[in-house]
């Protein structure tokens, strides 16, 4: 009697720890703990170049997290991409002029959108569009665009 | 004479695809027996003792050790780049993708998967399992449907308890030995570690190897030849096929998983 009562403590904690080490993976390691969840709205901005953007990634105002990428679609009419951002609800006086820029984090890091809050009295509501934005640098062009300059030293 | 070679080749293909069916017929009869567990749960929690508890040590061992080499070998690659601050996410990913689930399975097959193998392949040999027919006890159900089930559960807990182990061996390493800011490890862990993408398909994976390994191990003691040697030969049986299983599911649900 003793030994499978034994039997089923071991069991039990054994369960409980495997339980455990998966609320744990769950919310110490991934992102759950710091995703955004809750009501948001939707507001959407139009860049050139997007670079390398994905969905999800993270869109801050100087720095704090509000949000996140929802989705990016190609307009083939205005030739641009548009790209959805869901905002947490939290943060809803962003005013009509606000501006969004691609920004990299780190040298080699990915890249998140900012935005800047310009001074119109009427605030952002679901669905408007940003109309000021600026696009991502491309380190392509960077490079290309200093090579010109140099070469273009040099024969001076 | 000439023809001799080619019923050799025939009598192999046909007792592989015979075995073939066989283990899956028998995977039909046992999970066909696995509802009538509910009115037995004490056999189910007997043999999670034996196959999950017994288990533990090993993969709480492992998956230390996997973590700390894991933050060594991580750190050294990262700081050349000055990105030793990812060492989180390096650890976090490679364990929760790929090395819990698989590592755990193999340990599981060699530590779990062989004794069932073993234990069921025994019970074969001295004719326990007729001796059960003959009081009409349905060995399957008393024997192999308590012992898949509690491999089935057993799997993806210990998948998990090896997972979270090991990145607290990284983190020991890492941040303990080699001075990773602490912060921006878990920081940077759990802003790229997605709890959809990444946690959820390595429970997935986990279940599936569990699944498979414990569906090899208790057909390899079930369709044991009932002698010394054929024991001993299931017994090797499970621990190879099983490892060759995990692994190339493993690449399968990766390339369905990952590959977008």
């Amino acid at each position: 009697m003793g030994h499978s009562r034994l039997i089923e403590i071991g069991v039990g904690l054994f369960v409980a720890a495997g339980m455990a080490a998966l609320f744990m993976l769950a919310m110490q390691v991934s992102n759950l703990s710091n995703s955004i969840s809750g009501d948001t709205y939707a507001i959407t901005a139009a860049f050139e170049n997007i670079g390398g953007l994905k969905v999800r990634s993270p869109v801050t105002v100087s720095g704090v997290r509000v949000g996140r990428v929802d989705a990016i679609d190609y307009d083939s009419r205005a030739y641009e991409a548009v790209v959805t951002l869901s905002i947490d609800s939290r943060y809803n006086s962003f005013p009509e002029d606000t501006s969004a820029s691609i920004f990299t984090s780190g040298l080699l890091g990915e890249q998140y959108i900012a935005l800047e809050p310009g001074g119109s009295e009427t605030n952002l509501a679901e669905g408007d569009r940003l109309q000021l934005t600026q696009s991502a640098l491309v380190i392509e062009q960077l490079v290309g665009q200093f090579l010109y300059n140099q070469a273009g030293k040099q024969q001076e | 004479m000439i023809l001799d070679p080619l019923q050799q080749l025939g009598r192999k293909g046909l007792a592989y695809f015979g075995r073939l069916g066989r283990g899956h017929l028998f995977l039909m009869q046992t999970l066909a027996a696995v509802p009538g567990l509910v009115l037995r749960p004490g056999l189910v929690i007997r043999q999670l003792y034996s196959v999950g508890v017994l288990t533990l040590l090993i993969i709480l061992v492992s998956g230390l050790f996997v973590g700390m080499v894991l933050g060594l070998q991580g750190y050294n690659t990262l700081v050349d780049f000055g990105a030793e601050e990812s060492l989180g996410v390096v650890v976090a990913l490679s364990l929760v993708r790929e090395l819990g689930p698989v590592v755990a399975a193999l340990l599981f097959a060699g530590r779990a998967g062989s004794a069932l193998t073993a234990e069921i392949g025994l019970m074969k040999a001295t004719e326990q399992l007729s001796g059960m027919e003959m009081m009409a006890v349905d060995p399957i159900r008393r024997v192999v449907a308590p012992r898949f089930v509690a491999g089935f559960i057993s799997m993806p807990l210990l998948a998990a308890i090896f997972s979270i182990v090991g990145v607290y061996g990284g983190y020991f390493v890492g941040v303990g030995l080699l001075g990773v800011d602490d912060g921006a490890f878990w920081s940077q862990m759990q802003a790229k570690v997605d709890l959809n993408d990444d946690v959820y398909n390595g429970v997935i994976k986990s279940f599936v190897f569990g699944f498979v390994a414990v569906w090899i191990a208790v057909f390899e003691g079930y369709d044991t030849v009932p002698t010394s040697e054929g024991v001993s030969r299931a017994t090797t049986r499970t621990v190879v096929h099983t490892a060759l299983a995990v692994l190339g599911l493993d690449f399968v649900l990766t390339a369905l998983m990952f590959g977008d």
